[in-house]
């Protein structure tokens, strides 16, 4: 009998920097930088590396044996190992679908601010004119033009939730040239199409050769902005800023916990994507090697990435604290009429001294409008997610010289990142349903992939509405962070306990020559499974004490954002997308049960 | 004589500090801000700039209500400050020691706003009328948005990618059809076999993962012909 042959990587580099690709995401960017800050600055990196080494390789390494060896999908290679454990694999392809459904946004909005970018000046520079042109719109006078742009012309957000209002057709032609970027690159998937070496050269793949632009793009572009960025006014004050270490953060349980959730999530284990990528590896992979590799550039790129964000968000501080002293002496120079120069930064608070004492009742009328410019108060504005990936950089960008080159430059880095993570979520779903002969046989691989980016634009639709922000901070913060965490826990549990930890190991032995050392077991058998519970624990009795979920919703008329309350369906939804995923893994093993005993029966009958 | 004419120049002082004084009726602060607008190349604010100013006043009285009547004279200017700011009057020479309306004056200056800027080669900014609000302009804005166009130009990119990709798919897949229908006709004349060995197809072997001996080297023309 033929078995049917797999197709394969090219070479183990272009593995590699799929995994990378797939790895290195936005989360680098902006999820890390904000955690150094919030936990104790160079700090944090302590308990980053002390994950990293007890959970992120562990576990990588086990995905990309388990698909290596059992050179299926995710649902496929679950059923080898055991048939009840099925409901996994599927769990795990449920989450890879809601997240391909809200993340492709992201490439919209990067796309929206990319094509924005080719003006002069840039649109987030200024606030455009009131409608008799008297002034600058009120809401932009209440916050700041890059947050105006944010909020009003890119988002047009609702005040709530519940406000859902109406399709923005600009979002939506966004999202559509997002997936169908996305789809160029999945449309013929990692198949090879040739045949053996006498029939001659195999056409030209450019889909697997996609992985290598998407995977070094980003760095090209990431070292560009640190030479610039190094280069800014004020970022030595925000490299300092990050890396003074405060270790008195790393007594708050709150460091670990976000230490280890961001190791988890940013390697991108438990959405199926790894044993996709490694299922298209040739046996005698070392998967042992590339699973330290893959890791390890992951967390160099989180550090790398954080430097350059924390040498932007230097310069943007001075900047605003500058302007912020500049606001100050110009009030007093208007209000005392002194002459232009005689105040200046350094002489300020002598001279806020002096006027005090010789006008006392002017200075205590004006007193309410002089800020107390400070720093630190500017560096400890931290914001992570969306809003530092488009408001803070974007505000810096508009400060630089030619902003418009970098401006390019940034976003074409977002959207590597984006489709980067796109390409694998879309492998972890698209694999598993050309795996499957039912479909694979009736329908050829581009109209499967035509069909999973139709119906996804589809549902995108929803986060491109004015309320589309607030369902996607709940898809964002929902929809994959528990689940994975219970797969996570399954396929451990499953493969050390199960399967057998003797037997994986002699899989192990076969496959790459020599057996995983005592290192690797006790992190798979001991210390990963119980990083997880705890982690579990954690996030339950966090949810139980503060009893309700709340949202941060934009207050027009305010010009900040301000916290509300879930509405009951919201809530329902927040439900039905964590149920969705996690019970399949005990209906798989139900339904796996009742056709055993049914066959049983059926066969006992005879 | 003289008595007569010091009384009337008196009375005309007096009645001039009465008629341009801080928060007086109809009057209007100025501030400048010449040397951030100018840096280095920034002039001394003296009486000749002074001059300048009722001038370019007086001008735009004289543009807005067309008739020739305002003078330099009647344009007064009081407490100048080191800041550079000063308060100043128009006062109107038919009717005596009375000042011409704000609501006049403001419009006049509105009108006249950019010659009276380019005068002192500064801005709305920093050319500052405090109770005048300036129509500031808008941005350029071309006919078609510009993001529509660069969105237009990607768009056919991706759309014509993705056009050539699935052309070439349906190519191949056609080529495919027809080579394996001839294999299979072959394969009935038992001519062709697929290698198998331990249950992984050779062809998958046969790549640059297994060990290249050097004396087998894959040049077909060492082979003997038979």
């Amino acid at each position: 009998a033929m078995e049917k042959s797999r197709p394969l990587w090219d070479n183990p580099l272009q593995f590699v920097f799929a995994c990378i690709s797939y790895a290195v995401g936005l989360g680098n960017v902006w999820r890390f930088p904000y955690l150094c800050q919030m936990y104790g600055g160079g700090g944090f990196l302590i308990p980053y590396f002390i994950m990293l080494i007890a959970e992120g390789m562990p576990l990588l390494y086990l995905e990309l044996a388990v698909g290596q060896r059992m050179r299926q999908g995710s649902i496929g290679a679950w059923k080898i190992i055991s048939p009840y454990l099925c409901g996994v694999g599927v769990a795990s392809v449920v989450v890879s679908f809601f997240l391909s459904m809200y993340y492709n946004v992201i490439n919209a909005w990067a796309f929206w601010y990319l094509f924005h970018s080719f003006q002069d000046p840039l649109p987030w520079a200024t606030c455009p004119l009131n409608s008799n042109r008297t002034g600058y719109e009120e809401e932009c006078e209440k916050t700041s033009s890059t947050q105006y742009f944010w909020y009003r012309q890119t988002l047009n957000i609702s005040p709530s939730l519940e406000a859902s209002g109406s399709v923005q057709w600009e979002q939506a032609l966004c999202l559509t040239l997002a997936w169908l970027v996305v789809y160029l690159c999945i449309l013929r998937g990692t198949e090879a199409n040739g045949k053996g070496r006498g029939s001659g050269r195999r056409p030209a793949e450019p889909q697997r050769e996609v992985v290598y632009v998407t995977a070094s793009l980003p760095y090209c572009v990431l070292i560009i902005y640190l030479i610039r960025g190094l280069t800014l006014h004020g970022a030595v004050n925000g490299l300092v800023y990050m890396f003074t270490p405060k270790l008195e953060q790393l007594s708050n349980p709150k460091t670990w916990v976000s230490a280890a959730t961001q190791i988890f999530f940013s390697l991108g284990l438990g959405f199926g994507s790894l044993i996709a990528f490694a299922s298209y590896n040739e046996p005698s992979n070392n998967c042992e090697r590339h699973a330290v590799i893959v890791s390890l550039i992951n967390s160099t790129t989180s550090i790398f990435a954080s430097i350059v964000t924390f040498s932007i968000y230097g310069f943007k501080a001075t900047f605003n604290y500058e302007s912020c002293i500049n606001k100050v002496i110009l009030l007093l120079m208007n209000a005392f009429d002194l002459e232009e120069g005689s105040l200046t930064a350094d002489n300020l608070n002598e001279m806020k001294d002096y006027l005090m004492a010789t006008h006392p009742q002017e200075y205590m009328q004006l007193l309410p409008q002089l800020k107390n410019c400070s720093l630190e108060a500017e560096l400890d504005t931290a914001v992570q997610g969306t809003g530092l990936a488009f408001i803070v950089y974007s505000e810096a960008i508009k400060n630089m010289e030619v902003p418009q080159l970098y401006s390019v430059l940034y976003f074409v880095m977002l959207l590597m990142l984006g489709i980067g993570s796109m390409l694998g979520n879309t492998a972890a779903i698209l694999t598993p349903l050309t795996d499957s002969r039912v479909i694979a046989a009736r329908f050829p691989k581009e109209v499967i992939s035509g069909v999973v980016c139709f119906i996804n634009c589809m549902i995108g639709l929803i986060f491109t509405m004015e309320a589309g922000n607030y369902w996607f901070d709940i898809f964002n913060d929902y929809a994959a962070t528990l689940s994975l965490l219970l797969i996570v826990l399954v396929e451990t549990i499953s493969v050390c306990y199960i399967y057998g930890i003797r037997r994986f190991e002699k899989d192990l032995h076969t496959m790459i020559g020599r057996k995983p050392n005592w290192y690797w077991k006790i992190m798979w058998a001991f210390v990963s499974p119980l990083l997880i519970i705890s982690l579990f624990i954690f996030y339950l009795t966090d949810y139980i004490l503060t009893g309700t979920l709340q949202y941060q919703a934009w207050d027009a008329t305010q010009g900040q954002l301000v916290t509300k309350d879930y509405p009951g369906y919201a809530l329902a939804v927040i439900g039905l997308l964590v149920a969705a995923s996690t019970m399949c893994i005990p209906l798989g093993a139900l339904v796996t049960f009742i056709r055993k005993r049914l066959k049983r029966e059926n066969v006992s009958t005879v | 004589m003289l008595r007569v004419l010091l009384l009337t120049l008196s009375l005309v002082a007096i009645a001039h500090a009465e008629l341009c004084k801080p928060d007086a009726q109809n009057a209007f602060k100025v501030r400048l801000s010449i040397k951030t607008a100018l840096g280095d190349n920034a002039y001394v604010w003296d009486a000749n700039e002074e001059y300048l100013f009722k001038a370019m006043v007086a001008f735009a009285m004289r543009r807005y209500s067309s008739k020739n009547t305002t003078q330099i004279s009647n344009v007064l200017l009081c407490n100048v400050t080191d800041r550079v700011s000063f308060w100043f009057v128009v006062t109107d020479s038919s009717k005596n020691v009375t000042t011409v309306s704000g609501s006049e004056v403001e419009a006049a200056i509105r009108m006249n706003r950019n010659r009276i800027n380019s005068a002192f080669l500064l801005s709305d900014k920093t050319l500052q009328f405090l109770k005048i609000t300036s129509t500031l302009s808008p941005p350029v804005e071309p006919s078609t948005p510009v993001w529509l166009i660069v969105f237009g130009v990607v768009l056919c990119l991706i759309v014509a990618g993705i056009v050539f990709l699935i052309a070439a798919g349906i190519q191949q897949r056609k080529k495919k059809n027809k080579e394996s229908t001839e294999r299979e006709n072959l394969e009935e004349k038992g001519e062709v076999t697929v290698t198998v060995e331990n249950g992984i197809p050779c062809e998958t072997l046969d790549l640059k993962a297994g060990h290249i001996n050097g004396v087998f080297a894959a040049d077909d023309e060492r082979y003997t012909s038979l």
